[in-house]
């Protein structure tokens, strides 16, 4: 019982604390990427791509964290771990 | 999916049975070469003869003239990843070979990828059929249909390039130069003299240099893996817990809004995983280009 409740615990904190910092890095490139293309408009397209390419890798940690805390959800392994446990 | 003969499947069985690869067995930890997963192999080989079929069929109807759709659509694309080939990598020679593997790259990940939108049971469901037809156990046919979300395709994918950042290393500052970097970069090195402390200066430096550069390739490697695995398994997971809520579907009040909250979270997430293949795809092309491209510098 304590195992599941520490699970659950566990996925909230993977996943909450990796969409902090995963948002919070996005806003930091959004507001850089609007400040420059209201300095440059100009280089709007250049910098779009750069852009997109920088979400997909800020993302990255996160969405992992994600699926390994989906993971632990459905098909935990620490209770298999547990359910091996010698007596 | 359908009940078992004993007793109806819990949702934790059924997201379960729906993560089983169709293959030799599970690994035996997190490294196994002697699991293979079938469903996987079959459905990238099929997907990558598919796409190169569509492109070998947009280059052999190519006019000069003006363009239909499909040409107009291949060339956008085409224009797409030559541009940023050109912009990352500097040697037109190298180009040759990369430019296409830098398309092929996107084509094939995109198409990997795509499989996701498919409905989740649907494959699984015709597969459960076959197999059950052919005189085995339906409840026992696995299938994954998304061959990007097996950890084994994507390191693939990630160490093929590495190798191929080191076959352009050694190509391009000849072995001597690629072995000479190991220890040299990043944080330089010292001139030896008849000096002891030289020496002594000399030989950490190298130390540090080359666990710097092990540490980069291996870093570089796995990330490059797993950013694209971790995006399509979180994905696949969603759906499979989207298709729960469905499943929960009764004649009741709440069982009513759970089937409309599936629907309605089903096309939400659908349409956000649209985005997410396509820049996934183009995430991996990019890094592999940047990769390379850094294999030809001189430090």
């Amino acid at each position: 019982m304590e195992l599941i409740g520490l699970v659950a615990v566990a996925t909230g904190l993977i996943i909450g604390l990796g969409a902090l910092g995963a948002c919070v890095g996005v806003g930091i490139m959004g507001s850089k990427y609007l400040e420059s293309a209201a300095r440059q408009p100009e280089l709007m397209g250049v910098l779009q791509t750069k852009v997109f390419l920088l979400l997909g890798l800020i993302d990255a940690s996160f969405i992992i964290g994600t699926g390994i805390a989906l993971w632990y959800t459905t098909a935990n392994p620490f209770l298999a771990q547990l359910a091996n446990l010698p007596k | 999916m359908a009940a078992a003969a004993e007793h109806t499947q819990t949702p934790g069985e059924y997201i379960i049975h729906h993560l089983t690869h169709l293959g030799t067995g599970k690994p035996k930890g997190l490294v196994d070469f002697s699991v293979i997963n079938y469903d996987s192999v079959i459905f990238s080989a099929l997907l990558g003869a598919l796409g190169c079929f569509l492109l070998w069929r947009a280059a052999k109807k190519a006019t000069s003239g003006v363009p239909g759709r499909f040409q107009a659509a291949v060339e956008i694309l085409f224009e797409l990843v030559d541009n940023e080939a050109k912009g990352i990598i500097h040697n037109a020679e190298s180009r040759k070979m990369v430019a296409p593997l830098a398309l092929v790259v996107f084509v094939w990940i995109f198409l990997l990828n795509a499989m996701d939108l498919l409905p989740v049971d649907i494959l699984p469901w015709i597969w459960a059929l076959i197999y059950g037809a052919a005189g085995h156990d339906p409840a026992h046919a696995y299938l994954r249909v998304v061959p990007t979300a097996d950890l084994s395709i994507t390191m693939a994918l990630s160490v093929g390039v590495l190798i191929l950042c080191l076959f352009y290393s050694v190509k391009i500052k000849g072995l001597g130069g690629f072995l000479h970097e190991l220890y040299v970069a990043p944080f330089g090195t010292v001139k030896l003299s008849a000096n002891p402390l030289t020496w002594i200066g000399f030989i950490l430096l190298s130390i540090a240099n080359v666990a710097m550069q092990l540490v980069e390739f291996v870093s570089k490697t796995v990330s490059h893996g797993m950013r694209l695995f971790g995006n399509m398994y979180a994905g696949e997971l969603i759906f499979l817990l989207i298709a729960l809520l469905g499943g929960a579907f009764t004649l009741s009040v709440s069982g009513f809004l759970l089937a409309l909250l599936h629907i309605g979270a089903g096309w939400a997430w659908a349409v956000f995983h649209i985005l997410i293949i396509t820049l996934q795809a183009f995430v991996f092309m990019m890094l592999t280009l940047v990769y390379i491209g850094q294999a030809h510098d001189a430090h």
